[in-house]
């Protein structure tokens, strides 16, 4: 390597900038990416100051019970739209798993000791069998449009569902499942520890693992990802299943909290759980958004749903409130590509 | 001495379009071998074959001397091929570094394979050994790769590329988004490479880049080999004619006399 000295230097992002403005840029961007959990923090303060019940053990309690389903479904739900992909199936598969699981406590298979787990698992795989569906007919069809397909599946499920419970609400679900859905250790909610388990196992798959690095390069640049050697179709798979099977586990929660599995169940979660993901800070086409701001997303809206309940403020409000908000991290999100078009700018200036 | 790599008669179609008509090409072990030709003729379509992101649909690739199948860009990449890509296939929402080991981050334990944990402390030891290598500063490298000018994006890429390939680099357009300086050091690179035995396939529409670093070049037309010659000064202006298909004779001449 003779005759080769510095062959090439890339600027430090400070000397790239024109001093403060850059600085200031730089800031700003920060803030930006820590806005779910600021704007949570905010929210709770307001709502500590304006209700003498918000920061009351059972209030919290209660805010964790409300949190908890949709949290489940946004840990998901992230997998999926960092890829550029959308689930709209998942409120479909919290009623599908709700009265499989009660047709499953009635067989013979539920009897005895091991029956609560034989219905736990049954709802699980209900999940992850709608998961593989998707993922299956996204990758091996070669329909590119996730939109349309779990469009299709939610209507399938949610027919499914009506059609195998013959359209009634199940009962009859075992201890285990109830206790999944209302029990709690000390004061804290059993589906609120499940979240907090959940969202660590997450976290490691996103930020520590080569699987949850490629979930990233998929969503970042799909091309480039199969240019460089990742498997892209095991990828995509991979976060349907798994958001499939977050939905199941949503609906072992829906299902224990009102001791029954209803066809009904679950109408218009999804929604709940893209707002929950988008609040978070998680960019709409994909490759942006981290397990912290999507759990911040979610108890975003179970403050406003919790606080506006304690307030007396019609539920109807909490609709706006919570449409507003989307609206804000929208633009928060525009906001945080043009910070970052003027630190390339800057750059770009520096070098030349 | 067998070629290092050896494409036979490529055929390629994109619907009525007939990308490559016959394609054949040498490259010789640790040898530079400039790729040149308009727009359109087959150039990008070549080196995807080669790299594994397309595959022909005729005529065949031989590595060593062996006929290969090149299914996917990780099988190229495991007979030591490496391609820059004229998109350069950054990944904007990651750093640097992430960008850098893409598609092959060391992970531990071994057993758990792609569910592994990243092991930070490997990538960091290759990344700076590299760097040291190719005498390469980069002062962030954990800054996302999307805040970067277009320079810096193209050296990214070029690291990469040149980094984990052990046989042959095809470089497709290296030196486009660069200015004067950063152009001479990737220069400079390419013309390290021969020494460390790798090969490099490299296409430029700039005739001195080419000059500068290449053994031979390769005219490619209406997706058929229509000459080749040192790129030599001298020989410039047969080689820009061979490129837009003017004294068509003359080109032949040429042809015959490279073979």
């Amino acid at each position: 390597m003779s005759g080769l000295r510095e062959s090439l230097t890339l600027p430090a992002p400070e000397r790239g900038e024109r001093g403060l403005e850059g600085r200031w840029t730089r800031l700003a961007l920060r803030v930006v990416e820590a806005g779910p959990i600021l704007i949570l923090l905010l929210l709770a303060a307001a709502m500590t100051a304006l209700s003498p019940f918000f920061l009351t053990g059972r209030n919290l309690t209660n805010l964790g019970f409300q949190t908890s389903i949709v949290a489940v479904l946004a840990l998901g739900q992230l997998l999926v739209i960092l890829t550029r992909g959308i689930d709209l199936s998942v409120g479909a598969v919290v009623a599908l798993s709700g009265v499989l699981g009660g047709i499953v406590a009635g067989a013979p298979i539920a009897d005895g000791a091991g029956g609560g787990l034989a219905v736990i698992a049954a709802m699980g795989l209900a999940g992850l069998a709608v998961g593989a569906a998707n993922g299956l007919i996204l990758v091996k069809g070669r329909v590119m449009n996730p939109f349309i397909v779990t469009l299709g599946t939610l209507s399938i499920v949610r027919g499914l569902a009506l059609v195998i419970s013959d359209a009634e609400t199940v009962t009859g679900l075992p201890a285990a499942v109830g206790t999944l859905g209302t029990g709690k250790l000390g004061p804290v909610p059993v589906p609120a520890v499940l979240v907090v388990a959940l969202a660590a196992l997450a976290w490691v798959l996103l930020a520590r693992t080569q699987w949850g690095r490629w979930i990233y390069a998929v969503g970042g640049n799909p091309e480039g990802a199969r240019r460089m050697g990742i498997p892209v179709d095991r990828v995509l798979m991979s976060v349907y299943v798994l958001c499939g099977l977050a939905a199941g586990i949503a609906g072992l929660l829906v299902a224990g909290r009102t001791n029954a599995g209803s066809p009904n169940a679950g109408q218009l979660l999804e929604l709940d759980a893209i707002t929950a993901v988008i609040i978070g800070g998680a960019s709409f086409f994909g490759g942006r958004g981290s397990v912290a701001n999507v759990v911040a997303g979610a108890l975003i809206i179970g403050v406003i749903r919790n606080g506006l309940n304690l307030l007396d403020v019609t539920p109807f409000w909490q609709l706006v409130a919570i449409g507003s908000l989307v609206i804000v991290s929208l633009e928060l999100d525009v906001l945080r590509g043009h910070l970052e078009r003027r630190l390339k700018v800057g750059r770009a200036e520096a070098s030349s | 001495m067998t070629a290092l790599l050896e494409v036979r008669g490529a055929t390629k179609s994109y619907g009525a379009v007939r990308a490559l008509d016959g394609a054949s090409l040498e490259v010789a072990p640790a040898e530079v071998v400039a790729l040149l030709g308009d727009n359109g003729a087959g150039k990008s379509t070549l080196i995807k074959a080669i790299a594994g992101v397309h595959r022909l649909d005729g005529g065949e690739i031989a590595v060593d001397g062996r006929p290969v199948v090149l299914r996917s860009p990780t099988e190229a990449r495991r007979l030591g091929i490496e391609t820059l890509h004229q998109d350069l296939s950054l990944f904007d929402n990651l750093s640097a570094r992430a960008n850098f080991h893409i598609g092959r981050e060391p992970c531990r334990p071994r057993w758990l394979g792609r569910l592994g944990l990243l092991d930070e402390r490997a990538m960091t030891r290759e990344w700076t050994a590299h760097l040291e290598r190719t005498r390469t500063r980069m002062d962030d490298p954990d800054g996302e790769v999307g805040v970067l000018s277009g320079g810096q994006r193209q050296a990214v890429a070029v690291l990469r590329a040149v980094a984990f390939a052990s046989r042959l680099v095809i470089l497709d357009e290296p030196t486009a988004a660069l200015g004067l300086r950063e152009a001479g050091k990737v220069l400079d690179l390419v013309r390290s490479l021969p020494e460390q035995g790798v090969a490099v396939l490299l296409i430029s529409h700039n005739l001195e880049h080419v000059a500068q670093v290449a053994d031979r070049a390769v005219v490619l037309r209406q997706g058929r080999v229509v000459g080749q010659a040192a790129p030599t000064p001298d020989n410039h202006e047969r080689l820009v004619s061979m490129i837009v298909g003017a004294h068509g004779s003359m080109a032949a001449t040429v042809d015959e006399g490279g073979q």
